[in-house]
């Protein structure tokens, strides 16, 4: 039997999350039980505290707000418009409503009847996971048992239909060649030659203890530097490097550029004491897919000049761009450029070396700072960095600091013409202020941490996440210690910088082309960078050094080591962990496509579902913004 | 009064039919069930033109029921070419077609008691009434309400006719599947849905005040 009506309901909701990926059949029968309702303007669809209706409500036409009672007055939450769900959590938890929903304007409404929809979930796992999601933005305790890892479920449904070859299991040879510890060299490179195979691992009881390649043959013994007669173990490299049967392409290459081996043992728990059942080699990977970011690390080592590098950056975008466009999570993302960034940044100082008249005077350290310091920074942003000297006598300061500065100068040049364009705060090591012996650093944090102006909590903000690219690690841990000692001697300092933390609240929501301001402030533009990202890299700072958690730069771990000492707020934390993924990753993605920072949105080019993504983030900021308000007790400071 | 023996030969439908009208019903807009409803003809004329599609649905509560539609098609030997371009419905289309007495029985089934609203209720009831009357049945019992004349209380207007496209962008309602009955139904309801609505904010709206006849004083 024909019905237009009802089709008609269809074509509008299958535009709209959750509806968009219920079964045709499931969505028609919704479709066909729908209810229409109008709503006068200023006119309730239920008010706070009632008992839950039979049906939750999607906005076909107009506005609906939403309205919570404190103290008298309605506070807006939310405004629902075209496509919007609400009212549906009270009925699935059996639950009074939590808040008042008023229309802003005249509209229509669908009604969803919620036994069809309790139907559907039953059999659809999907509706459920956007579900859950969107309660997390609706409910009082959001952050309750059971919705782990999954508030942002609607980020997964994109993901999980797809396969991608970094998230896909790696396939590594099951039959690796393999000989015991006792044979000789030269038995060894023969079993090699006839399976043709460019490696072979040295195993004990089935276990794996090393492993020889034709680059070891090729250096250790055409050299002349071991006979063939000695026994494998003389050149095998040992230990050998063990992971899961299940290790992914990406672990996979993140696990070859970090430890420069070209060779994975898989065993059978990962261990190097269980049996060794593959090898993955680096050639398996470039089979798998041909673009390979350890082939452009390898590059970075080879480079010559400063040109080298800077295509090997230009490439190095076209992979990212890759990555973001096949929806690769964000934290395999973020290792690999960071990995890139870093060996950048090392080639670049170590061409630089080479062109200084002499060695470094003394021990020294080249620090990323900001987000390149954190390894969140995807795109090309501009370079903020710092130098840390070992102290010497007064008599050998000003000619140590000229050879760093001159060093310095040399690195930023580089950088800039690389793509890493000049900081224009002028934060770089080449900055006399920023190129300092390290008592002269700590004195500058100690000033920092105790006269907490303004600008020095701006500075703090920056210079705390500071990261060793090169260099020496004692100097840094030293400047560490020393500011988790200032820190304890004048904790004050943390609330100051928690005052900073909530400078930013994140907005309500969208509605149409406006962002939805608690002050009621609209504007076409958002500021993903200072109103969504930068509230939860502050909040992760300020929870992390009131623990004295050190060596922790990143925000995701940051949060991840905060779960580990706060498991009561283990939900949030990870709930922030999430957005801040997600919002790294939007960030990234909305750069790559307008070719800038990704800085400012334009929100007129947003879809449906990229609104609710970013609206999905706003309420851990809020949550984690209100725990450092009672926390360091910041209403009174503000 | 039709004699006892006339209404023994009505076919069963009719007889439950009479019986749902002869009910006591709720003389209140909330708890009556109104069915808005619009048919697709071969043309204007009551006598000569044919009934080819019905499309109806259901308004409890001030709330449009989907589930409560109504929606067919009918099969007739009248055709006029002409008129194909307004409804689109042809002479051998695809859609499954229903003879015209199972189609009101069908329709008879469905509206029950409810009162009956349309765009200019007139020419609808009266088609569906010669429609009846070719099957040797009386006319339609139901209250009726013309959003028209509805709309024309609301704002005091003495202007005969208001077609449904201005009103559409009067209440500014997207006029999808205009031109078939179903979505002129489905579009009517919520102009009925409107216009109710308007009319409450204005006076304390009862049910009887919708029945009441424009244009001399009543409302106004």
């Amino acid at each position: 039997m024909k019905n237009t009506i009802a089709e008609r309901i269809y074509d509008f909701l299958k535009n709209f999350p959750p509806f968009d990926v219920l079964e045709k059949e499931q969505l028609f029968k919704i479709a066909s039980n729908v209810k229409v309702l109008y709503i006068e303007k200023d006119n309730f669809v239920f008010k706070q505290a009632g008992n839950p209706h039979e049906h939750f409500y999607v906005v076909k036409d107009g506005a609906i707000g939403l309205y919570r009672n404190m103290d008298n007055e309605q506070i807006l939450v939310d405004i629902c418009d075209e496509g919007d769900i609400f009212g549906l959590r009270p009925l699935i938890q059996n639950d009074l409503y939590l808040m008042s929903a008023k229309a802003n304007e005249e509209s229509v409404l669908y009604a969803v009847s919620v036994e069809i929809l309790k139907e559907i979930i039953q059999t659809n796992e999907k509706v459920k996971k956007f579900l859950i999601a969107s309660f997390s933005s609706n409910i009082k305790t959001p952050y309750a048992k059971g919705t782990n890892g999954q508030l942002f479920a609607n980020i997964e449904m994109q993901t999980s239909n797809t396969s991608f070859t970094e998230i896909r299991s790696a396939e590594f040879s099951k039959n690796p060649v393999t000989t015991l510890k006792n044979s000789t060299i030269k038995e060894a490179a023969q079993i090699m030659s006839e399976k043709r195979v460019g490696s072979i691992l040295i195993v004990e009881n089935r276990n794996p203890i090393g492993i020889i390649t034709d680059k070891d043959l090729r250096q250790k013994i055409a050299t002349g530097l071991f006979s063939i007669d000695e026994s494998v173990t003389a050149i095998m490299s040992a230990p050998v490097k063990t992971f899961k049967p299940k290790i992914t392409v990406a672990e996979a290459q993140i696990a070859m550029i970090k430890n420069k081996i070209t060779h994975l043992c898989i065993t059978k728990d990962g261990t190097n004491k269980t049996e060794l059942i593959g090898v993955l080699s680096e050639h398996d990977i470039v089979v798998m897919h041909g673009n390979n970011p350890s082939l452009l690390i390898k590059k970075v080592y080879r480079a010559k000049d400063v040109n080298n590098l800077k295509y090997i950056r230009e490439k190095t975008t076209n992979l990212l761009k890759g990555y973001i466009e096949q929806n690769i999570p964000i934290t395999f993302i973020s290792k690999i450029i960071s990995e890139i960034n870093e060996a950048i940044t090392i080639k670049a100082i170590e061409l630089s070396l080479e062109e200084m008249d002499k060695k470094p005077p003394v021990k020294f350290g080249w620090l990323a700072l900001g987000s390149q310091g954190r390894k969140e920074q995807l795109l090309m942003t501009d370079q903020d960095n710092a130098l840390v000297f070992e102290d010497i006598p007064p008599e050998k300061y000003q000619s140590t600091k000229q050879y760093f500065l001159q060093l310095a100068k040399k690195v930023t040049e580089k950088l800039n013409v690389i793509g890493f364009e000049y900081c224009p705060a002028d934060m770089m090591a080449s900055n006399p202020k920023w190129c300092l012996s390290l008592s002269e650093w700590k004195n500058q944090f100690d000033t920092w941490i105790k006269k907490p102006t303004e600008d020095a909590i701006m500075m703090c903000t920056i210079f705390f996440d500071y990261d060793l690219v090169y260099g020496d690690k004692k100097l840094v841990s030293a400047m560490s210690g020393s500011i988790y000692e200032s820190i304890k001697s004048y904790e004050i300092f943390l609330n100051f910088l928690g005052r900073n933390a909530l400078k930013n609240p994140p907005p309500i929501g969208f509605f149409r082309q406006f962002l939805l301001e608690n002050d009621g402030a609209n504007k076409d533009y958002f500021d993903l960078k200072s109103r969504a990202l930068m509230p939860l890299v502050d909040a992760a700072r300020l929870l992390t050094l009131s623990h004295q958690i050190k060596g922790k730069n990143n925000t995701a771990s940051r949060f991840k080591k905060l779960i580990k000492v706060e498991p009561k707020n283990q939900d949030l934390y990870l709930s922030c962990i999430d957005s801040f993924n997600i919002l790294l990753q939007f960030r990234t993605s909305q750069g790559l496509k307008n070719n800038d920072s990704g800085r400012y949105v334009d929100l007129n080019n947003l879809s449906k579902s990229e609104k609710l993504k970013l609206k999905g983030c706003f309420k851990p900021i809020r949550d984690v913004q209100e725990l450092l308000n009672i926390r360091y007790n910041l209403a009174q400071m503000m | 009064m039709i004699s006892w023996f006339k209404y023994n030969n009505y076919p069963i439908f009719w007889k439950e039919y009479s019986k749902k009208c002869k009910q006591k019903q709720p003389k209140s807009i909330e708890n009556t069930r109104f069915v808005v409803f619009d048919t697709e003809t071969t043309g204007l004329d009551i006598a000569d033109d044919r009934i080819l599609s019905i499309g109806a649905i259901g308004i409890f509560k001030n709330t449009i029921d989907v589930a409560d539609g109504f929606e067919i098609y009918i099969k007739q030997n009248q055709f006029k070419a002409e008129t194909v371009e307004i409804h689109g419905i042809l002479k051998e289309g695809k859609l499954t077609k229903l003879s015209e007495a199972k189609a009101m029985e069908n329709f008879i089934a469905y509206i029950g008691n409810a009162v009956l609203v349309a765009h200019h209720t007139a020419f609808d009831i009266a088609m569906i009434n010669a429609a009846l009357k070719r099957l040797n049945l009386p006319k339609l019992k139901n209250k009726t309400i013309d959003t028209g004349i509805l709309y024309k209380k609301l704002e005091g207007k003495k202007e005969s006719h208001f077609n449904l496209d201005v009103l559409c962008k009067e209440f500014n309602i997207p006029k999808h599947d205009r031109h078939t009955a179903a979505g002129d139904a489905f579009i009517t309801a919520l102009l009925f849905l409107k216009i109710i609505s308007k009319l409450r904010k204005e006076r304390n709206l009862h049910y009887s005040d919708l029945f009441r006849v424009s244009g001399k004083e009543g409302l106004l």
